[in-house]
């Protein structure tokens, strides 16, 4: 196995051992050991050592063909007749990433009756070519349809970079795309920069529930895939920004073996809580579901969405699309106004990416106080009626 | 006439923890269970073959080290018929493509797959790209976040798929790979009989020369991507802390938004 203590540089100081998750190390006579048996090779250790005694070798595969590779492409998102925003994002850091390596940013969008304006906004944010598929057949979302048609103009253009949102789309179409071209894939990347020496994508994730924060490359695959997470990178317009746009509306790819039978829209009363920027959430302190219509009143106000813990959804209060946590939704809002929720871990994974928290709760020992930017103990039946007060005054 | 749940053994991240001093990870008390979300895809498989008569043969396949093991007897308590546990020292540092890859070979030598299941993604990684790679390299169909089986027949399947701003209900042709999401069911607990049966069952165990796979494919050299950094994201603080009457409360709650321009 790729994994070796180098003993003379180890001293036994123990932080590989605190640093695996997998309780692959222990100290023998002042020596890291590796049980190969349990270690999975996710490089903890090597990161956690200070001494450089811990290594993983890889075989490096001489790869010859990287060059053909450039530029960068944005896998756009067109839902419910706009292009969503995580696009503009997109294209918006694309462009910032290209002028780094000296390349050209282009993106695809796929759907139909594409408007124009859109289209003008995604040259704004910085794309110099715009690969347009606008047919009927595109209308709705297909994995089949839509990885057949992003796979073939990969492998048309050549990208060394490929970009998407981790939304619900993009996170169930690139998986298909990296594996029919056999490269490597980076899902929901917070971070994105470029390693100049290498002119390599630094593609950093959070994992074990944003616990830990990891920075992967991809060295010698192309292109180099990641999703991005939506609301993370900052749209930049420049209204004096030219850029061709490439009609292949008449690209011949079917699905074969799926069909969308129906698709039904579930945005009653509340929004979106994976693309809103502000979240009002209710927990079990809400007590019962007549009481999310106070919740429901604040978030119209806010002009945000209503979230819930397990425990409200599990109580059957709120469907189980407004969940935030493990089990539920990973949200990250500017503003997050947790209601009657105490913050178990479980729930804390789902939300404390959010810009601002503000917490309130009866119990003061709640640990939901312990990330919450502002704590407030106390009765939530009877405060956010004076805050909607406050609010409908000003 | 098969259907697979493919599973994953993870740390439960619920109790990884931070050391603030070191800022390194503390696995003291962190123990392995099986992924959340894979919880559905067992009792989903359980399911679909009481609602088929029994037919179906259950199987749920994992790949890891050694101990997974135990991840595999917990399913056959569930009730699942048969397990599989591929374990080779090659497979080690496998990245969502060579994993995708060994499981879809282990698949195919299986063979007469109807459907398989995974759950969304695994609290660990959180990558959600396993469950659709095995489906590409099977050439099969993938749907993701699946909430209701709808109609299973032979060839065909009827499911509905939790968007973001609603569902989708779509057609699959079988052997399809679905993803699924909690909403799906509510997994059983193991029975005695099926804890009696747990112990006693033989997991079947497949290495590198089991499977006629190709090694620069598997493991650490089969995986493109390639973590060189990991670290501590700035520990979340709590700020200010106040208690007073519900009208001071909610002014300090508007005042507090309105300084931080939230509002």
């Amino acid at each position: 196995m790729g994994i070796e203590v180098i003993k003379d540089k180890c001293v036994g100081c123990g932080l590989c051992v605190k640093s695996c998750a997998y309780d692959a190390i222990c100290l023998v006579e002042k020596l890291a050991v590796i049980d190969f048996n349990k270690c999975v090779l996710c490089g903890a250790c090597v990161e956690a050592c200070k001494f450089d005694a811990i290594l993983i070798r890889k075989e490096e595969k001489s790869v010859s063909n990287l060059s053909q590779f450039s530029g960068i492409l944005v896998v756009g998102e067109h839902r419910d007749g706009v292009i969503h925003h995580v696009t503009y994002e997109l294209v918006s850091k694309a462009r910032i990433l290209a002028d780094n390596l000296g390349v050209s940013v282009s993106c695809l969008i796929i759907g139909s009756g594409i408007s124009q304006e859109d289209l003008n906004k995604v040259i704004f944010a910085g794309a110099e070519k715009i690969i347009k598929i606008d047919n009927d057949t595109c209308k709705y979302f297909n994995d089949e349809l839509y990885s057949k048609i992003v796979t073939q103009v990969i492998n048309e253009e050549h990208p060394e970079i490929v970009l998407t949102g981790a939304t619900a789309e993009g996170r169930a179409l690139i998986p298909l795309v990296a594996v029919a071209l056999k490269t490597g894939l980076t899902a929901d990347c917070t971070e994105l920069a470029i390693d100049g020496e290498r002119r390599l994508l630094l593609q950093t994730r959070p994992a074990f529930g944003g616990n830990i924060m990891a920075t992967i490359i991809c060295p010698n695959h192309r292109p180099q895939i990641s999703t991005v997470r939506p609301k993370v990178m900052k749209i930049i317009f420049d209204e004096k920004r030219t850029g061709e746009i490439i009609d292949k509306s008449s690209i011949s790819q079917t699905a074969k073996l799926m069909t969308i039978l129906e698709t039904v829209k579930e945005e009653s009363t509340t929004g979106n809580i994976a693309d809103a920027d502000i979240i009002v959430s209710g927990g079990r302190g809400i007590g019962k579901p007549e009481n999310f219509e106070l919740l429901t009143h604040l978030a119209k106000l806010l002009n945000g969405a209503v979230g819930a813990s397990r425990a409200a959804v599990d109580s059957g209060w709120i469907p189980y699309s407004h969940q935030v946590g493990q089990t539920g939704k990973t949200v990250g809002p500017k503003l997050y106004i947790a209601c009657g929720i105490s913050g178990a871990i479980q729930h804390q994974v789902g939300m404390r990416g959010s810009d601002f928290i503000v917490a309130i709760n009866k119990d003061s020992s709640a640990p939901i106080f312990d990330i919450a930017d502002l704590g407030i103990v106390g009765d939530l039946h009877e405060i956010i009626p004076e805050f909607i007060k406050i609010l409908e005054r000003n | 006439m098969r259907i697979i749940a493919i599973i994953k053994q993870v740390p439960d991240t619920t109790n990884v923890r931070i050391n603030p001093e070191t800022n390194t990870l503390m696995r003291e008390g962190v123990e392995s269970i099986i992924n959340p979300f894979d919880m559905y895809a067992i009792e989903e498989a359980l399911r679909l073959k009481e609602r088929l008569g029994g037919e179906p043969e259950t199987v749920v396949i994992s790949m890891g080290p050694p101990q997974v093991e135990t991840a595999l007897r917990d399913a056959i308590a569930m009730g699942i018929d048969k397990a599989i546990l591929l374990s080779d020292r090659k497979f080690a540092g496998s990245d969502t493509l060579a994993t995708s890859y060994t499981l879809s070979a282990a698949i195919k030598k299986l063979g007469d797959y109807q459907l398989i299941l995974a759950g969304k993604q695994a609290i660990d990684g959180d990558t959600a790209q396993v469950g659709p790679g095995v489906a590409t390299w099977l050439g099969i169909p993938c749907s993701t976040y699946i909430r209701k089986i709808e109609e299973i027949t032979k060839d065909e399947i009827i499911i509905e798929r939790l968007m973001e701003t609603g569902y989708d209900r779509i057609s699959l042709k079988l052997p399809a790979v679905l993803t699924v999401v909690k909403e799906l069911n509510e997994p059983r607990l193991p029975s005695l009989r099926g804890k009696m049966r747990a112990k006693k069952e033989e997991i079947i165990k497949w290495g590198f020369s089991d499977l006629g796979v190709e090694e620069s494919m598997l493991g650490l050299n089969g995986s493109p991507t390639q973590v060189v950094k990991i670290f501590s994201p700035p520990p979340k603080k709590g700020g200010e802390k106040y208690e007073g009457n519900p009208t001071d409360s909610a002014q300090k709650i508007f005042d507090c938004l309105k300084t931080n321009k939230l509002i």
